[in-house]
């Protein structure tokens, strides 16, 4: 590459007076360079347009960002402007760090999702803990105290070695970041499927906490107020981690390593103190975490949003290693820094609370009236770009969509036909073999790795109830929240998939006793330029549409994760759903396990003949064949509307949903759920004796949740009243020791202890199997691919 | 009576600490800043969980000199009650005003569970409102919580009664499942020669409410009250 020292006019149009220069010792733009950053001929073309003139190497690396997909949704923007974003208690919708609802009192919940897979991918430990610490902040800048954290998990079998290197190290760096930092990990959901083994899916959602009236937007304000970049100092790590979550994995991604950011959860929660203190302060506009691709986006997301010019200099940008060149500077992605707007003349005081917490504030630029995206080294211009065209013409695609032909020849397979094994003789057989699936499993193995209960308002943790509660100081009140997604189901059918992944977080939010209130979701999807995949996307996301419209669930944001795919393939088209419920009062919390002797079973829902797309079918047959369950949204409305009156009216002891493994499972985990005090049953299921056994049992219909109380009577007439089908199945039986079960002429016994044992010993034998060769996995980790 | 909860950069626990004090005790607390020098008056001092300066180096080393531990020190030394929980039982430990220390867990990972602890000791100011061999219900959430000291300090600690808790089975026998992290004798919690410093790893400010599962840690408030105030 060359020095050539090129001097450009910039764009007319922005009245700037000095010109864009290049920098000493830049490359010089080849067709082969813009290539590598990602761009196309055409977006390379629109670029030069734009500014009217050539772009310098600074341009092309902020751009090569902006618009990459993880930062611009320029291939979903369009299918997600179908999602509905509004109802009376949205305070924030989507656009934000964060989506924000109120929930009465003056208190308001702040919430979002965000996906870091590929870092992950290449290596789990810093990609879980960075994905961690980002979606914190991401709640933090709104204002909020982060009172939770989630996570979306999908590896592929844990079968293999390299999984479960993925899975130990994944979960131990979620563990050691948030248990840092002091925010309780409540829940989640983690599925093993060999769809995801090139390409693993870690989401992680963060839920605040906050004051409505300490809500703060990302919006730059005020011609003359200081740019300050806050936090810890800027080094070479994560350069273009944007537009590494932008591409393919292949096996060279390993190599990319170094686009891996590295986190550092003590200085996060400085930040997040300091944060809080300065955003109730008043000293501050604005404030916005560095994220993907750091201070570039953040500083022109903050300016597109207050539609003003800013200007940079990046020579006062605090960094951690010498010679940093301005593109460095302005793409590294490094961790634990924020971008604040300060009021003029508070300076000093910002500096102040910093200080307080041992952390630097520097000015590093300031907002002005020249509608321009600025940046300088000194008194040179290396970058500018006219107003906020950088984020708002960005390239938007609708590339073709058609639907593959082997998925729809997949879907309409008939599997009824599909012989049983010999062993499914016994239910009893298939049941173990059902609840020791990793997917279905217990999954304290993870959730042991976290704090669940630091800042003492965890109600309902992992493993308690179908989603997590958290209970509201000061009210009565408690949030309830959880994340749910089934990749098969979508894969399948991308629109049913779609609402059932809605439909599903719904019910177990509704299970604790909680009133859905809003969505964000994390749509982890393969390549959008492939037809297949775009028809998956655009199909999905009007599946969770027509979910959120029939369930009053509004999103408020989110994250599009694409490029999900490896040498093996895409993943399984994979919307996760980050829901979030109101508990009206502590009274209503509900568990999901039988507490009580005697206590009546009723099944609201109704089994159907339905085995398509199931658990059932992948881990006892090894198909991945047939529909997925019919999804009626307004049944399901108004089941959560007769689940949540019958818990009002204080005649639930029990609610716990039937999804994946269907009725028989959902039984047994009622049955030894609680590890402690595994309570017995007998069921009889002879209603329903013509639907075929293992549909009845292991189907995955709809619409459904085992509860169990005192008094089933009132629980009929609640459900009746609501037009719910409700049936007394079964009395919780303490002196059982199994679950008895009876359809018609046949019965069975399950044991509890032998369920106990498939449901809770499946992942700790796997994982201690595995200890040793772990372990040495840990320090030479195997490329991904062949 | 006024509690102090110690708030260095890092610590988590330092607020539900607080709340504890505040809300379900009613009785007054204060935040004492790292950096100061003043413990305000406090009657109690509280050295709260988290990861005091991340854990880096070794947990609780880098506390240890932050300014306000003189003054622990000091309050310690005069017979005033301090409670050091988890990340601040590592800090106390460092800071001398307990013996022995904690390694990481047995398992390498970190635990976040509910564990039972049985009381050893009622006579301390600390316990006295629990009964002997009573089996209490705790959050632990710790990394770094190994306790281990040489065979000298261990039979003193367990000669004069200062081995306050030690982990159980639910029916309050010892068994090796039960002791989360492999503590040396299934300790899980001890006290100073005098009596007056507490150093624990299990939660007890997260067990004081029904509605979160357990208030079987209240009582070593309660029993600090009514030493105090007697």
């Amino acid at each position: 590459m060359t020095d050539v020292e090129r001097r450009v006019p910039s764009a007319s149009a922005t009245g700037s007076t000095r010109a864009v220069e290049a920098r000493p010792g830049d490359p010089a733009i080849t067709p082969a360079l813009v290539a590598e950053h990602g761009l196309t001929t055409d977006e390379w073309a629109r670029l030069r347009a734009m500014l009217g003139r050539e772009p310098t190497f600074t341009e092309l690396g902020i751009v090569s960002a902006l618009w990459s997909e993880h930062c611009s949704y320029k291939h979903s923007r369009p299918v997600l402007k179908t999602l509905p974003t509004q109802a009376p208690y949205v305070l924030q919708g989507p656009g934000e760090n964060a989506g924000v609802i109120a929930i009465g009192d003056g208190l308001a919940v702040a919430f979002k999702i965000e996906s870091h897979n590929h870092p992950s991918a290449v290596e789990p430990y810093q990609g879980a803990a960075t994905g961690v610490g980002g979606i914190l902040r991401d709640v933090f800048t709104m204002g909020a105290r982060p009172i939770a954290m989630l996570n979306s998990l999908r590896f592929g079998s844990l079968d293999s070695p390299r999984q479960r290197y993925l899975f130990g190290g994944v979960v131990k760096g979620i563990g050691d970041y948030g248990n840092c930092v002091g925010i309780p990990t409540v829940a989640g959901d983690v599925v093993f499927d060999p769809s995801y083994e090139g390409n693993p899916l870690v989401n992680a959602m963060c839920v605040g906490l906050m004051h409505e009236r300490d809500l703060i937007r990302a919006k730059a304000e005020g011609v003359g107020n200081p740019i300050m970049a806050v936090g810890a100092r800027t080094g070479r790590d994560g350069i273009h981690g944007a537009s590494f979550a932008s591409e393919d994995l292949s096996a060279a991604s390993d190599a990319k390593r170094p686009r891996v950011q590295v986190g550092d959860p003590f200085t996060e929660k400085l930040l997040l103190e300091a944060s809080l203190e300065l955003i109730r302060s008043g000293h501050i506009v604005a404030i916005q975490d560095m994220g993907a691709a750091g201070l570039t986006s953040s500083s022109a997301e903050m300016a597109a949003r207050g539609d003003v010019g800013v200007t940079i200099d990046v020579t006062r940008v605090p960094v951690r290693e010498e010679n940093m060149t301005p593109y460095e500077i302005l793409l590294s992605e490094s961790q634990e820094r924020m971008l604040v707007v300060a009021k003029q003349g508070h300076e000093r005081a910002v500096r102040e609370i910093l200080a307080k917490w041992d952390l630097a504030a520097e000015v590093i630029g300031e907002v002005i009236a020249e509608p321009v995206y600025r940046v300088t080294e000194g008194d040179r211009v290396v970058a500018e770009f006219p107003g906020s065209r950088l984020v708002t013409d960005c390239p938007v695609y609708a590339p073709p969509a058609s639907e593959s032909e082997d998925v729809r020849a997949l879907r309409e397979r008939d599997v009824r036909v599909i012989c049983e094994l010999p062993e499914e003789q016994d239910p009893v057989w298939t049941l173990e073999r059902l609840l020791s699936s990793p997917t279905i499993a217990s999954k304290r193995w993870v959730y042991r790795q976290y704090d669940s209960t630091v800042r003492t308002n965890t109600v309902i943790g992992p493993g308690g109830g179908d989603a997590a509660v958290l209970r509201v100081r000061g009210t009565n009140k408690a949030i309830a929240t959880k994340t749910d997604g089934n990749g098969r189901y979508v894969y399948l059918d991308p629109r049913t998939g779609g609402r059932i992944a809605v439909a599903e977080a719904a019910r177990n939010v509704a299970c604790v006793g909680a009133r859905p209130m809003a969505i964000t979701n994390c749509l982890n999807f393969g390549n959008p330029r492939r037809p297949e995949v775009f028809y998956q996307l655009r199909e999905a996301v009007a599946g969770i549409g027509d979910a959120c419209r029939a369930l009053g669930t509004p999103v408020t944001g989110g994250n599009v994760s694409l490029y999900n795919e490896s040498p093996t393939g895409a993943v399984y088209p994979t919307p996760i759903i980050g829901m979030v419920g109101l508990v009206e009062s502590l009274a209503h919390v509900t568990r999901s396990t039988f507490r009580v002797d005697g206590d009546a079973i009723v099944l609201l829902g109704e089994p159907t003949d339905e085995i398509g797309a199931s658990e059932y079918l992948a881990r006892v047959h090894g198909v991945v064949a047939g529909a997925p369950p019919a999804c009626n949204l307004d049944r399901e409305r108004a089941l959560i509307d007769a689940l949540l009156a019958a818990i009002a009216a204080g005649a639930i002891h029990s609610a716990h949903d039937c999804s994946d493994g269907g009725l028989a499972v959902a039984l047994a985990e009622c049955a030894v759920g609680d590890a402690e005090a595994p309570l017995g049953a007998e069921v009889d299921l002879s209603a329903w004796s013509p639907l075929p056994l293992r549909a009845l049992l292991f189907g995955e219909a709809q619409g459904r949740v085992v509860v169990s109380t005192p008094d089933p009577d009132r629980v009929r007439a609640v459900a009746k009243q609501h037009g719910v089908p409700a049936r007394r199945i079964g009395t919780v039986r303490a002196t059982a020791r199994a679950l008895d079960m009876r359809v018609g002429s046949l019965s069975f016994s399950a044991p509890l202890a032998r369920l106990a044992a498939a449901y809770h010993d499946a992942i700790p034998n796997i994982m201690s199997r595995a200890t040793g060769e772990a372990a040495v996995l840990e320090q030479h980790p195997q490329p991904s691919a062949s | 009576m006024k509690f102090g909860v110690v708030t260095f950069p890092g610590s988590n626990c330092d607020y539900d600490a607080f709340r504890t004090v505040v809300d379900v005790l009613g009785e007054h607390a204060v935040y004492l800043w790292h950096k100061e020098h003043d413990l305000q008056n406090a009657d109690v001092v509280i050295l709260p969980g988290g990861f005091s300066y991340g854990d880096y180096l070794r947990a609780g080393a880098i506390a240890r000199f932050s300014p306000i531990m003189q003054e622990v020190a000091a309050h310690a030394r005069r017979g005033g009650p301090v409670l050091a929980v988890c990340n601040g039982f590592q800090i106390a430990c460092e800071a001398g005003l307990l013996p022995g220390a904690l390694l990481r867990n047995a398992s390498l990972s970190f635990l976040g569970q509910t564990v039972r602890v049985r009381v050893e000791n009622t006579d301390t100011m600390f316990t006295n409102r629990y009964a002997h061999g009573q089996v209490l219900s705790l959050p632990i959430a710790h990394g770094e919580g190994r306790f281990t000291a040489d065979d000298a300090t261990l039979e003193r600690l367990e000669g004069e009664g200062r081995v306050a808790f030690r982990y159980v089975n639910a029916h309050g026998a010892l068994d090796e499942e039960s002791n989360p992290n492999g503590s040396v004798r299934a300790i899980a919690g001890i006290v100073s020669a005098e009596g007056n410093v507490l150093g624990l790893m299990p939660h007890p400010e997260r067990a004081v409410e029904s509605l979160l599962g357990s208030h079987d840690g209240l009582g070593i408030f309660q029993s600090m009250l009514a030493r105090v105030s007697a």
